[in-house]
């Protein structure tokens, strides 16, 4: 279909380069929006506009914040001896989730992937290893995806860190809840036997 | 009678890459189809039946339906998951080596039962306490010949002559061993000392066992690596990214 209609044509577009919207759901959202009030077209505008200019990378954690430190390198009560590394910012929350973390964070922003050639370098490897520098920090928590890039990296920072003294520790490994015992992979139920606890 | 619905093959998984939310489009190799690429659904849930079974290194008992497009995975039981390989950085930068190896030459749906062997063996090679770089410059050399790029190694690309025991070439662009002669005409084939040329004859003629038996010197072990992947680059034209991170693990 021709769209005439040119801002209508441009929205059209700009939606269809979002993740899993084809041309179709794109017309379908330019549409519903068309109909709309305005104060809900620019409510989103305003949102989105917000997002690209307030929006940073933390300069001690590069987790994605508003302010710098982000709030919760900032928090006074938690405790920075203790630094969970993950891959993605989306990472921090489930964590934050559990409510059993009280310590600091550090975000990688990827995983060693040697196959597309993705190194260390192009993650915030460097940066953690001048956070540990200061001999204040006494864990280091690696919490990487258990899959092979994130056991890649994982191996990696610990070779990195081992020689600084700091205790490495890893994020238990083991079946998830609900799971089905005859369904899980070698790796899993090895692990899980190896880690498991008095009950 | 038409092709049946769904089939059973075992498989080495070589790369995932995300489809939408919670899906993967697997690229396996198989020793009936070859490489294939297959959708594994809601694999990125965690109480995926999949689970690390779809994981890439892992040897899998799968089963598959038709799709229109692409395959679809309904079933996957791990064969052998490569425990120790996977727990060691050094021996899984190796299997990533392969993987990218294996992806980047062979093409879909065109079967090549003796390179899904090779594969299957040179991964249980490195979970034991074998040479690595042996391991790699034996699957290089046989992955080639599975492939029709075997090097030639025996007599003068160009002009077909016996090799004389002094210093022979190695080029790329011919495909195999130049006389001194001859290397005239390649200015960018590379030197290759007789004893160097005597290990990559005997890595390519021979099986694992007498191959694994020999010791190569660390200098001129480095040498062979050069030329069998300098060859590869030349097939390939680009560089296997992979290199880059087995170097840099070396270094460090």
């Amino acid at each position: 279909m021709v769209i005439s209609c040119e801002p209508l044509a441009r929205l059209i577009e700009a939606f269809n380069k979002l993740p899993g919207i084809g041309p179709k759901s794109a017309q379908r959202l330019a549409y519903y929006l068309l109909h709309r009030p305005d104060e809900e077209a620019e409510v989103l505008a305003e949102a989105i506009l917000a997002l690209k200019e307030k929006i940073g990378l933390c300069s001690v954690c590069f987790n994605i914040t508003d302010c710098d430190p982000c709030p919760i390198c900032q928090d006074k009560e938690r405790d920075h001896s203790k630094i969970c590394v993950v891959e993605r910012p989306s990472d921090i929350p489930p964590l934050e989730r559990t409510g059993k973390y009280k310590g600091v964070y550090h975000v990688l922003h990827g995983a060693v992937s040697p196959t597309q050639g993705i190194g260390p370098e192009e993650l915030k490897a460097k940066e953690l290893l001048s956070r540990l520098q200061d001999g204040s920090v006494t864990e280091v928590i690696l919490a990487t995806n258990p899959n092979l890039e994130g056991e890649t990296t994982a191996m990696y920072l610990r070779r990195m860190i081992l020689p600084l003294g700091i205790c490495i520790t890893r994020l238990a490994r083991g079946l998830p809840f609900g799971a089905d015992l005859e369904y899980a992979d070698d790796m899993t139920l090895a692990q899980a036997l190896e880690g498991r606890q008095e009950f | 009678m038409g092709t049946p619905r769904s089939y059973q093959t075992q498989a080495i998984i070589i790369k995932q890459t995300r489809l939408g939310e919670a899906d993967k489009i697997l690229t396996i190799y198989t020793p009936e189809f070859g490489k294939l690429k297959a959708v594994a659904k809601g694999t990125c849930r965690p109480r995926s039946k999949f689970g690390g079974n779809v994981e890439p290194l892992t040897h899998s008992l799968m089963m598959l339906a038709r799709g229109r497009n692409l395959d679809i995975v309904t079933q996957s039981q791990t064969i052998d998951g490569f425990l120790t390989l996977k727990s060691d950085l050094w021996r899984m930068a190796c299997g990533f080596y392969l993987l990218e190896l294996v992806d980047s030459f062979t093409v879909e749906s065109s079967e090549n039962p003796p390179l899904f062997d090779l594969l299957l063996d040179t991964l249980h090679r490195l979970c034991r306490a074998d040479s690595s770089e042996i391991v790699l410059r034996y699957f290089e050399l046989h992955f080639l010949h599975y492939l029709g790029y075997r090097p030639q190694l025996h007599q003068c690309v160009i002009c077909d002559s016996p090799f004389q025991p002094v210093v022979n070439f190695f080029s790329s662009s011919q495909g195999g061993i130049l006389c001194p002669h001859c290397s005239e005409k390649e200015p960018e084939s590379r030197p290759l000392s007789v004893d160097a040329l005597k290990i990559l004859r005997l890595w390519q003629d021979c099986d694992y066992a007498t191959t694994k038996r020999v010791r190569v010197k660390a200098e001129l072990s480095s040498q062979l690596k050069h030329v069998v992947q300098g060859y590869i680059k030349y097939l390939l034209q680009r560089e296997i990214k992979s290199v880059a991170w087995l170097e840099q693990l070396k270094g460090s």
